[in-house]
C-alpha cells in the first residue's frame, strides 16, 4: 500500500451507488433508451439437432408493427473473424447465428423478429413457423461418449492406492445449475454509419467489445460498450453470447437501434450455465488418515461445438498432501449450448467430492474432521513446490471451531435430535484460485478537488463502485464523496473479465498506481512550488488528508489540492495506471481459503433438510470493504445452499428440452430458506499477493458449502448423498 | 402474447353477456395472464370482472361460511371467521404464492388456475390438455412433480391448488352463475379429471361465473390444519400436501375429513382414510393405520414414486398434528 493514511479502506461503508440503485435511477441494459429503438424477439429451435427446413414468416409479418423477420435464409453473411481476445473457449467453434441452416441445441436461435413495439414482435416470435428435420439429441452425460482426457500425475497413484491401508471408492454427481441472475440478459444496440454502440449486461465490456468487433469484421475502436450497472451475473455475464450479435444484426438490418432481451425461459439455453459432473474420487490412506493416494476422473458436460474447460483439476493437486495423484478430466460433448464459469467455478464442483470424501474418511476411521484435515495439511504447493502465499486454513479452522461450539457435537451419526428433526453438524474446507490479471486505470485530479476515476471493469454486484473508490479515496487523500469512479465502457482503460475473483486485486492495483501517481505529481508540484507552504518540505513527508496536503505530523503546514492547482493554474491532474499481473514465473502459490460449518435439521419422515446455521470463516487477505464482503459471504453461502439442496436444471433427454426453465420450477432460495448466516474475515493481509494485499472474495465464499451441507445431513441421519441437489426422495 | 380485447363490466349481467360472446373472465390475472404471456392461453377477450360485487365472506344460515368469488387469497386467509371456524383454509391459503400473488389472486380464480406441468406450459411440447390430441409428454418424460392419481393415458397433470385441497377435504360446494340461472355444485363434481378430455377441467357450463364457494357448517368442536411438503420452504407448488379436519367428542372421532393435495389430476379426496377414522379413538398407532390407505390406487411415474410413500407420511403427520396424539 501507499503511505497515504487508510481510512475509506478497510472502513464498513455503504455502496456509494446504494441510492442510484435504490431510487430506480441506476441504469440496467434493457433500461438505455435509443432513440427510434426497434424490439426484438428471438425464435428457439423447438428441437434439439438437425436442420431447419423451411421458415415461414408471412403471418409474423403480416402482423401490424412487424418490421422483420431475420433468419439464415435472408441473413448476411457474417465474418465471424477468431477472436482469441475473449472467453469463447479455445476449442472448438462458436455458434454463428443465422449463417447455416444447423440446430446444434434445443433453444438455439434460429430467427428473430424485429417490430416497432415489444408486444408486436413477442406476438410476431410465437408466429413464425419453422420446420425441421429433427434427430435425436444426445445430452444424457451419462449415455454419451467423453472426450480424451486431460490428464495429470505425480508419484503412482494406482500402486500407493493399492497398497493403502485404507481405501474408499466413491462416486459423486452434480446437477447442471443456471446462474439466474435477477435481471435477464438484455443489449440495445445502436449503429451510426460503421460505428458499433450496444449497451449490454456483460462482467467484461473489453471481451464483447471484441467479440463483436471479429463477428462483424470491424475494427476494435469501432465498437463500444457500456454497461455501467448489471443485475447479478455470477458468470452469466462472462461471455458475449449469441443474442448480442442478433440485436447487433437487427440494429444493421433495419437501419434502426434495436432493444433486445431475453426472456426468462430463454436465459436457460442464450446463456451459459455449470455444468453437470460426475466425480470419482478414490481415496487411500494409513490408519491416521495420512492421505497417500488420491485418483479423481471428473466427466462434465460441453457442447458439441465447443470445449469448455475450468478449474476442477486444480484443488485436487494442492489441498492436501497427497504424495501419489492421478486425475483425468474428460469433457463430454453434447448436443447443448456451450457452458460458462458460474461462481466458485470448478472449485464448488471439486470441493463438494473432496470435501464430502474426506467427511467420509474420517467417519470410517472415527477420526474428527477438522482433526483429519490438519493431519493432511501440506507444508508447500505439492503440485509445483512453491511456498504458500499465505495459507492460514488452520486458524479459519481453529477460530471456526470455536465460534460454531464444534466441540459440542456428537460425533455419531443420528445422536441429536430436537423433538422429530434430526440435528446434524458439518464442515468442509474451501480453497479458491483468484485471479490475477494486468488492469489499468485512469485518474484526473480536477481543479475543483475532486477526482474522476475510470476503468472498463464491471460492477455485476459485489461493489466494485464503492471498493474502488475506497482504494482511489485513500490513495488520492479524498473523501469518498470527492472521488467518482467511472466503470462499464470499452473507452475506459482495460481491464480482465469482472470474474474469477480478480477485480479487486488487478483493477484495485491499476486504481492504486493510478491514484498515487497524481497524488505524487501533486506533492512534487507543491514542494518545488516556492509560494506553497510545503515548499522544501521532503516529498516524502507529505500525506494527503481530505483533499488537503500536509507535512506528516504538522498538518498545519499545508494546503489543499485546489488551491495547489489554482495558483499554478493548472485544469487536472492526470495520471493513468497499470497493474501488470502476478510476477512469472511464480515465487509463490497464491489461493485463498475458507472454512464452512452448518447446522442441518432434517425431517426424517418427510425428507426434508433445512439449513439451521452456517458460518464461513476465510482466508481472503486484507478486506477491503467489510460490509460488501459480508454480502458476499452471505450471497456465496446462500448460492452454496441452492447448490446443495435445491438447484437443478432438468434436460428432457427425449428431445433436449429444458423442463424447468423458468423460475417457479429452477429453485433458487427464498429467504424462508435461509437462516442465520455469519461469515468472519480472518485480520490481515497477503503482502505477497499483490500491492493491495487482496486475494478476492467473491468465488471462495460458495466454494465447501454444499460439501458442508452434506456433511451435515449425514451427521444427521447416518445417510451420505453423494448427489446434488440433496432432494426428498434421497433421504425418505 | 396474442391480441386481445379487454372489457371491464360493472354489473353480472353485463358479465354474462359478455361471457356468454366467448369473453373469459379475468378477476386477479396471475395465472391467466401468466400463460397468455406463454401463449398457452389465446383468449380473444378478456372481461374484467373485479369491480362485482363478490368480495364478501359471509356466515351461511346454517354456520357455515361463504366465500365470494373476488375475495382475494389474502383476504379469506386473515378472515377472522375463516381463521376461527377453518384454519385448514387459512393454512393451505398462506402455504401458497407468495405474499404479492395472494394480494392479486381471488378464491375464483385460484379454483380456475391450471396445472403447473412444464409440458403444458410449452407451447412446443405435446399436451393433450393445452392441444388434445397431441399427446402427454409428461407420461414418458420428466414427470417428478406430476400426478400419481386420478391420471389418464391423456393426462398426468397435477392439480395446483392448495386451498381447493382443503375445499375438498370439507366437502365445499361451488355457486355458480350462468344465462339459465344460479346453481349450486359440489366441489368434488367441479374439478374433473382429466379422462380421455384433459382440456376440460371443470364443469361450467358456457359463460358460467363462479360467484361464491360455500364451506359447509361441521360439528364444533372441529380442529383443522394444512401441511404442505416442499423442497423449498416458500413459493413453490406442493410436492405432497394434506387437509384435516376432525371432530372429536367422548374421545372418540366422530367425523374426519381428509385429502391431498399435489398427487392428484384434482385435490384427492381420501374417503377410505376418513372411514378408517371414523368411531375410532384417536392414537398414533389409528394415524399410521388410517394414512395406510391414502395412496391407493395411486400409479406411479418414473420419477414420482416417491410420492406414493410421502403421500402417506404426509398424511400420518397432519393428522398427528391436527389429532394431537402421539
Amino acid at each position: 500500500m501507499s503511505p497515504q493514511p487508510r481510512s475509506a479502506v478497510g472502513a464498513p461503508l455503504s455502496r456509494v451507488d446504494g441510492r442510484l440503485k435504490v431510487t430506480g435511477r441506476a441504469l440496467y441494459a434493457a433500461e438505455h433508451e435509443a432513440k427510434g429503438v426497434l424490439h426484438a424477439v428471438i425464435v428457439d429451435s423447438s428441437v434439439g439437432r438437425g436442420r431447419v427446413t423451411s421458415i415461414d414468416a408471412d403471418a409474423a409479418e403480416a402482423q401490424p408493427g412487424v418490421l422483420r423477420v431475420i433468419h439464415h435464409g435472408n441473413a448476411p453473411k457474417l465474418p465471424y473473424r477468431d477472436n482469441p481476445g475473449s472467453n469463447n473457449p479455445p476449442g472448438g467453434r462458436r455458434l454463428r447465428v443465422f449463417q447455416d441452416d444447423k440446430v446444434l441445441f434445443h433453444g438455439q436461435p434460429v430467427a428473430v423478429v424485429v417490430a416497432t413495439t415489444l408486444e408486436a414482435a413477442q406476438h410476431g416470435a410465437s408466429l413464425v413457423k419453422v420446420r425441421y428435420d429433427a434427430e435425436k439429441p444426445s445430452t444424457d452425460m451419462a449415455a454419451a461418449t467423453p472426450d480424451q482426457p486431460t490428464e495429470y500425475a505425480r508419484g503412482d497413484a494406482d500402486a500407493a492406492l493399492r497398497a493403502a491401508a485404507v481405501r474408499l471408492d466413491l462416486t459423486y454427481r452434480m446437477a447442471r445449475n443456471h446462474h439466474n441472475p435477477m435481471e435477464p440478459h438484455a443489449t440495445v444496440a445502436r449503429w451510426d454509419g460503421d460505428r458499433l454502440t450496444v449497451w449490454d449486461k456483460t462482467q467484461w465490456v473489453v471481451g464483447t467489445q471484441t467479440e463483436l468487433s471479429t463477428v462483424f469484421g470491424l475494427p476494435l475502436a469501432s465498437v463500444r460498450v457500456i454497461s455501467p450497472f448489471v443485475g447479478g451475473g455470477f458468470g452469466s455475464g462472462l461471455r458475449c453470447w449469441p443474442h448480442t450479435v442478433v440485436a447487433a444484426l437487427a440494429a444493421r438490418e433495419t437501419g434502426r437501434p434495436v432493444k433486445l432481451v431475453l426472456g426468462r425461459r430463454q436465459q436457460y439455453f442464450g446463456t451459459g450455465f455449470r455444468p453437470a459432473y460426475e466425480y470419482r474420487l478414490r481415496l487411500g490412506s494409513d490408519r491416521r488418515g495420512r492421505l497417500a493416494a488420491a485418483v479423481h476422473e471428473m466427466d462434465a458436460e460441453t457442447s458439441s461445438y465447443e470445449t469448455f474447460d475450468e478449474a476442477i483439476m486444480l484443488a485436487g493437486q494442492m489441498f492436501y498432501s497427497t504424495p501419489h495423484v492421478g486425475q483425468a478430466y474428460r469433457k463430454v460433448p453434447l448436443d447443448v449450448n456451450t457452458p460458462i464459469w458460474m461462481r466458485g467455478p470448478g472449485f464448488a464442483n471439486a470441493s463438494f467430492a473432496i470435501e464430502s470424501a474426506m467427511d467420509e474418511l474420517a467417519h470410517e476411521l472415527g477420526v474428527d474432521p477438522i482433526e483429519l484435515r490438519l493431519r493432511n495439511e501440506p507444508a508447500e504447493d505439492e503440485s509445483n513446490g512453491l511456498p504458500w502465499s499465505t495459507r492460514r486454513l488452520r486458524e479459519c479452522y481453529t477460530v471456526g471451531a470455536r465460534e460454531f461450539g464444534w466441540d459440542r457435537r456428537d460425533a455419531r451419526p443420528r445422536s441429536t435430535r430436537d423433538g422429530e428433526l434430526l440435528i446434524g453438524l458439518g464442515m468442509a474446507a474451501a480453497v479458491y484460485d483468484p485471479g490475477r490479471m494486468p488492469a489499468r486505470a485512469r485518474v484526473r485530479l480536477g481543479a475543483d478537488g475532486t477526482a474522476v476515476v475510470e476503468a472498463a471493469a464491471s460492477d455485476m454486484g459485489p461493489g466494485t463502485y464503492t471498493s474502488q473508490t475506497q482504494v482511489a479515496a485513500d490513495a488520492l487523500g479524498l473523501a469518498m464523496r470527492a472521488v467518482d469512479f467511472r466503470l462499464g465502457d470499452s473507452l475506459y482503460p482495460q481491464t480482465p473479465p469482472h470474474g474469477g475473483s480478480m477485480t479487486m486485486a488487478s483493477v484495485g492495483t491499476a486504481t492504486l498506481d493510478a491514484c498515487d501517481k497524481v497524488r505524487r505529481q501533486a506533492v512534487t508540484l507543491a514542494v518545488e512550488d516556492g509560494e506553497s507552504p510545503l515548499y522544501g518540505a521532503d516529498a516524502e513527508d507529505v500525506v494527503v488528508r481530505g483533499g488537503r496536503l500536509h507535512v506528516r505530523g504538522n498538518p498545519a503546514r499545508g494546503e489543499t489540492y485546489r488551491s495547489l492547482l489554482a495558483r499554478n493554474g493548472l485544469a487536472r491532474l492526470e495520471a493513468d495506471g497499470s497493474y501488470a499481473g502476478p510476477p512469472e514465473p511464480a515465487r509463490h502459490s497464491y489461493f485463498s481459503y475458507g472454512a464452512v460449518f452448518t447446522e442441518v435439521a432434517v425431517d426424517a419422515t418427510l425428507g426434508l433438510v433445512r439449513v439451521r446455521r452456517m458460518l464461513g470463516v476465510y482466508d481472503c487477505g486484507r478486506i477491503v470493504s467489510p460490509k460488501l464482503a459480508d454480502s458476499q459471504a452471505l450471497g456465496g453461502m446462500v448460492g452454496g445452499i441452492g447448490q446443495a439442496l435445491l438447484e437443478h436444471t432438468v434436460t428432457d433427454h427425449r428431445d433436449g428440452r429444458i423442463v424447468n426453465a423458468n423460475l417457479a420450477d429452477y429453485l433458487v432460495p427464498v429467504n424462508a430458506d435461509i437462516p442465520d448466516l455469519r461469515a468472519i474475515y480472518l485480520e490481515g493481509e497477503d503482502t505477497r499477493a499483490d500491492p493491495l494485499g487482496v486475494k478476492g472474495v467473491g468465488e471462495i465464499v460458495q466454494v465447501g458449502v454444499a460439501a458442508a451441507l452434506a456433511n451435515a445431513v449425514f451427521h444427521a441421519t447416518g445417510r451420505r448423498v453423494r448427489e446434488l441437489p440433496i432432494t426428498a426422495e434421497a433421504l425418505l | 402474447m396474442h391480441p386481445f380485447t379487454y372489457t371491464r363490466v360493472s354489473d353480472t349481467r353485463e358479465a354474462l353477456n359478455a361471457g356468454r360472446r366467448g369473453g373469459r373472465y379475468l378477476a386477479g390475472g396471475t395465472t391467466l395472464v401468466d400463460l397468455m404471456r406463454e401463449t398457452v392461453e389465446r383468449p380473444e377477450a378478456l372481461v374484467d370482472i373485479s369491480g362485482l360485487p363478490l368480495g364478501e365472506v359471509t356466515v351461511t344460515e346454517r354456520g357455515g361460511l361463504r366465500i365470494g368469488a373476488l375475495v382475494t387469497m389474502s383476504e379469506a386467509a386473515a378472515h377472522p371467521k375463516v381463521r376461527t371456524l377453518y384454519p385448514v383454509i387459512s393454512e393451505a391459503l398462506e402455504l401458497s404464492a407468495s405474499a404479492q400473488l395472494r394480494n392479486m389472486a381471488t378464491i375464483g380464480g385460484n379454483i380456475m388456475q391450471r396445472t403447473r406441468c412444464t409440458y403444458f406450459r410449452d407451447v412446443t411440447a405435446a399436451c393433450n390438455k393445452r392441444q388434445p390430441g397431441s399427446g402427454c409428454a409428461a407420461r414418458e418424460g420428466v414427470n417428478r412433480t406430476h400426478a400419481i392419481l386420478g391420471t389418464s393415458d391423456a393426462c398426468v397433470a397435477t392439480h395446483p391448488s392448495d386451498v381447493a385441497v382443503a375445499f375438498a377435504a370439507l366437502e365445499a360446494s361451488v355457486h355458480l352463475l350462468g344465462p339459465d340461472g344460479e346453481r349450486r355444485i359440489a366441489f368434488a363434481d367441479f374439478l374433473l379429471r382429466p379422462g380421455s378430455t384433459p382440456q376440460r377441467e371443470q364443469a361450467l357450463r358456457h359463460g358460467e361465473l363462479i360467484t361464491a364457494v360455500e364451506i359447509p357448517a361441521l360439528p364444533r368442536p372441529l380442529k383443522s390444519g394444512y401441511l404442505k411438503v416442499r423442497d423449498r420452504q416458500s413459493y413453490e407448488f406442493a410436492l405432497t400436501s394434506a387437509a384435516v379436519a376432525l371432530h372429536v367428542r367422548g374421545g372418540l372421532i366422530r367425523e374426519a375429513r381428509v385429502a391431498a393435495g399435489g398427487v392428484g389430476t384434482v385435490p384427492w379426496k381420501l374417503p377410505a382414510v376418513e372411514r378408517h377414522l371414523v368411531g375410532e379413538r384417536p392414537s398414533g398407532a389409528l394415524w399410521t393405520a388410517a394414512a395406510a390407505r391414502a395412496a391407493e390406487g395411486a400409479h406411479p411415474l418414473q420419477h414420482n414414486r416417491f410420492k406414493v410413500e410421502l403421500l402417506k407420511r404426509t398424511v400420518e403427520r397432519q393428522l398427528r398434528v391436527v389429532g394431537g396424539t402421539r
